[in-house]
């Protein structure tokens, strides 16, 4: 410690070099500063939990006016129409579930296979890790940008594939609109994108917490390498699989940029994959810089709706995942 | 590897069954499943590739100095750059660090050398992770409805205060991680030799986890630098130089990206591709920083 200069210099002070004590009691200065240390850590401990107290709080008072004048019909009107004050955010509330299952159902499917590839010993373990670091990545690409080549790459390819399901299957209400531009299919895309690394580094997390004993017995039975997954390591794993796609579809439904730039904005809601849609959080993205004081309030209440949402959603996955992991403990 | 153990039967095996033959319905399934897992997974590495090279080949025809030192032009009117947006990114998020890094980190010295298991720390925790998950638009309604409301405009300051609010729980969920990898026995050699427990955190405990606590940072500041919709209502956009009135909005490159990607000019577009490109490597470089440079601890 006398290395440092400021403390040496402190205790200097209390004990001059004359006569050395190896043990002496802890100087008041040094009382002093435990007591106010360890109370400043307390503190910002306390602010982090009132950081969240405080958004959750203030979301909900400004959204409570609103929510008083427009009531629970709010949630199931379609109108949005700032001059009238007529609000409702149906077709929004329906967006975000429609985008946010396809895009998991995508990602989730994909997400599945990465992990189950890069932790069951299908790839050099090098090659894994340089996998595993560009799937991560993919998460470091700020969602904007991939709302920026949604426009440009993912729509224009989208195009004739989706002109082709149209005319061939305009029959099923998925296909029954054209992709004139901005959609539900390539937000949802865009979307599976997204939250591909998230489900994936999770999946692979479970899948990499089954006791090797449990896929080594199989093996030694005789099975083959898919045998021991389909029967052993997914059921295993199955609680963390699914806490890993219930935290994508929390992801999924507080995704802003993304949607806000690709699902179209519409005040409408339509099954085909190619009409254009609208999302609770792409909602606020699109109205609120140019939002009069009438309609942030109606805003606020939409703002509500989707922190409700998000948090049941991103709650019941941590629980699962704890379950999931404190399930494997006796195994191993 | 099967075939080794039966190396003295040339051409029927005795043990069929110990054969790999895609004749055998089981390694047929097997190795179909295997080509159709890697396909997938070379799939999901297909957007990441089409998006870097669009990158560089759209972002990169516009690369030249004047990029950073020109205002972004208005509409319809050719030249100008990204500059004010650049150095509005870096504004907002230095603010932004300046709340968060302080905040997070004392609160992850709270978790991992006071607070232990004690029920406050079960809870402090608890909110790094809820706010983890929260919807970054929601911090920016935040600062919307307590800053921007109070003090009747938009402003660079509402923009840091939302950033911070999305930095916090990265910070402190990974420095927590950090602390506690440091070994409690340079813990316990700290105090036997005399030192207090606040002389034992600031000289030997944070200086041994501040590689792990950089990489957190890192990561944090990589996030905040490419948010956009805690930006969108709270320091919105400018089309002048950032001049020290954080009471004034400011611009940003992803506030940028989002506003002149749907711009009928197609030369607006362009800079939104060249604020991408920048932006991008900004935020990959503070990745790879996070993950290369600064070693991480081994995962198993």
């Amino acid at each position: 410690m006398a290395e440092s200069p400021e403390s040496a210099s402190k205790d200097d002070e209390a004990a001059p070099i004359a006569k050395p004590r190896i043990a002496r009691p802890p100087t008041a200065w040094q009382r002093g500063s435990d007591v106010v240390f360890k109370g400043s850590t307390f503190a910002f401990g306390v602010a982090v939990v009132l950081l969240l107290t405080g958004v959750v709080v203030e979301v909900m008072r400004h959204g409570g006016s609103a929510m008083s004048e427009y009531g629970l019909g709010f949630l199931t009107r379609t109108n949005w129409d700032a001059n009238r004050a007529d609000f409702g955010i149906l077709p929004e509330i329906l967006g975000t579930l429609y985008t946010s299952f396809i895009a998991l159902v995508v990602a989730g499917f994909l997400g599945i296979t990465v992990a189950l590839v890069l932790s069951q010993g299908f790839l050099h373990r090098r090659a894994e890790l340089v996998m595993k670091n560009i799937i991560e990545l993919l998460a470091a690409i700020p969602s904007v940008v991939y709302g920026l080549w949604g426009i440009f790459v993912l729509i224009p390819l989208l195009r004739e594939p989706a002109g082709f399901l149209n005319d061939k299957f305009g029959f099923l209400p998925f296909f029954d609109t054209r992709l004139s531009g901005p959609g539900i299919l390539p937000a949802s895309l865009v979307l599976a994108i997204m939250i591909l690394p998230t489900i994936t580094a999770v999946a692979r997390e479970a899948m990499a917490a089954v006791p090797p004993r449990l896929a080594a017995a199989a093996y030694g039975l005789g099975a083959t390498r898919w045998e021991v997954i389909f029967r052993v390591t997914l059921p295993t794993a199955s609680g963390g699989i699914f806490g890993a796609l219930v935290l994508g579809l929390g992801r999924a439904f507080g995704e802003t940029m993304a949607l806000a730039m690709l699902a179209g904005n519409a005040q409408t809601f339509g099954w085909s994959l190619f009409s254009p849609g609208n999302t609770l959080a792409a909602l606020l993205a699109n109205h609120f810089p140019e939002a009069g004081q009438v309609e942030v309030g109606a805003l606020m209440y939409a703002a509500a709706v989707l922190l409700l949402i998000t948090l049941t959603v991103n709650i019941l996955g941590s629980l699962i995942m704890l379950r999931a992991t404190s399930g494997l403990k006796g195994l191993n | 590897m099967a075939m080794a153990s039966v190396p003295e039967t040339p051409s029927t095996p005795r043990f069929a069954s110990l054969v790999h033959s895609l004749k055998d319905t089981r390694t047929l399934v097997n190795t179909v499943l295997t080509v159709v897992a890697l396909v997938f997974a070379a799939l999901a590495l297909f957007p990441l590739l089409s998006v870097l090279y669009m990158l560089l080949v759209r972002g990169g025809e516009l690369l030249s100095p004047t990029l950073f030192t020109e205002l972004t032009p208005g509409a319809g009117m050719e030249g100008g750059g990204i500059g004010n947006a650049v150095l509005g990114t870096v504004v907002v998020v230095a603010l932004a660090s300046a709340i968060a890094l302080p905040l997070g980190l004392l609160a992850a010295v709270y978790l991992a050398e006071y607070g232990g298991e004690s029920r406050l720390a079960t809870v402090v925790r608890f909110s790094g992770k809820v706010l983890t998950g929260m919807p970054s638009i929601l911090a920016g309604v935040f600062a919307y409805a307590t800053v921007v409301v109070t003090t009747g405009g938009f402003s660079a300051f509402a923009g840091g205060i939302a950033m911070s609010i999305l930095m916090v729980p990265t910070v402190m969920l990974t420095a927590e991680q950090a602390l506690r990898g440091v070994p409690e026995k340079m813990r316990l050699a700290a105090l036997g030799m005399g030192a207090t427990r606040t002389e034992t955190v600031l000289q030997v405990v944070l200086p041994t986890a501040l590689p792990g606590i950089l990489t957190g940072v890192m990561l944090a500041l990589a996030r905040a630098a490419g948010e956009t919709a805690p930006l969108l209502f709270t320091a919105l956009f400018s089309d002048y130089w950032f001049e020290g009135h954080l009471s004034q909005p400011i611009a940003s490159l992803a506030v940028l990206i989002y506003n002149f990607s749907g711009s009928p000019f197609a030369h607006l577009v362009q800079l939104a591709w060249a604020a991408s490109l920048i932006l991008v490597f900004l935020v990959l470089v503070l990745n790879i920083i996070a993950q290369v440079v600064i070693r991480r601890p081994r995962e198993h």
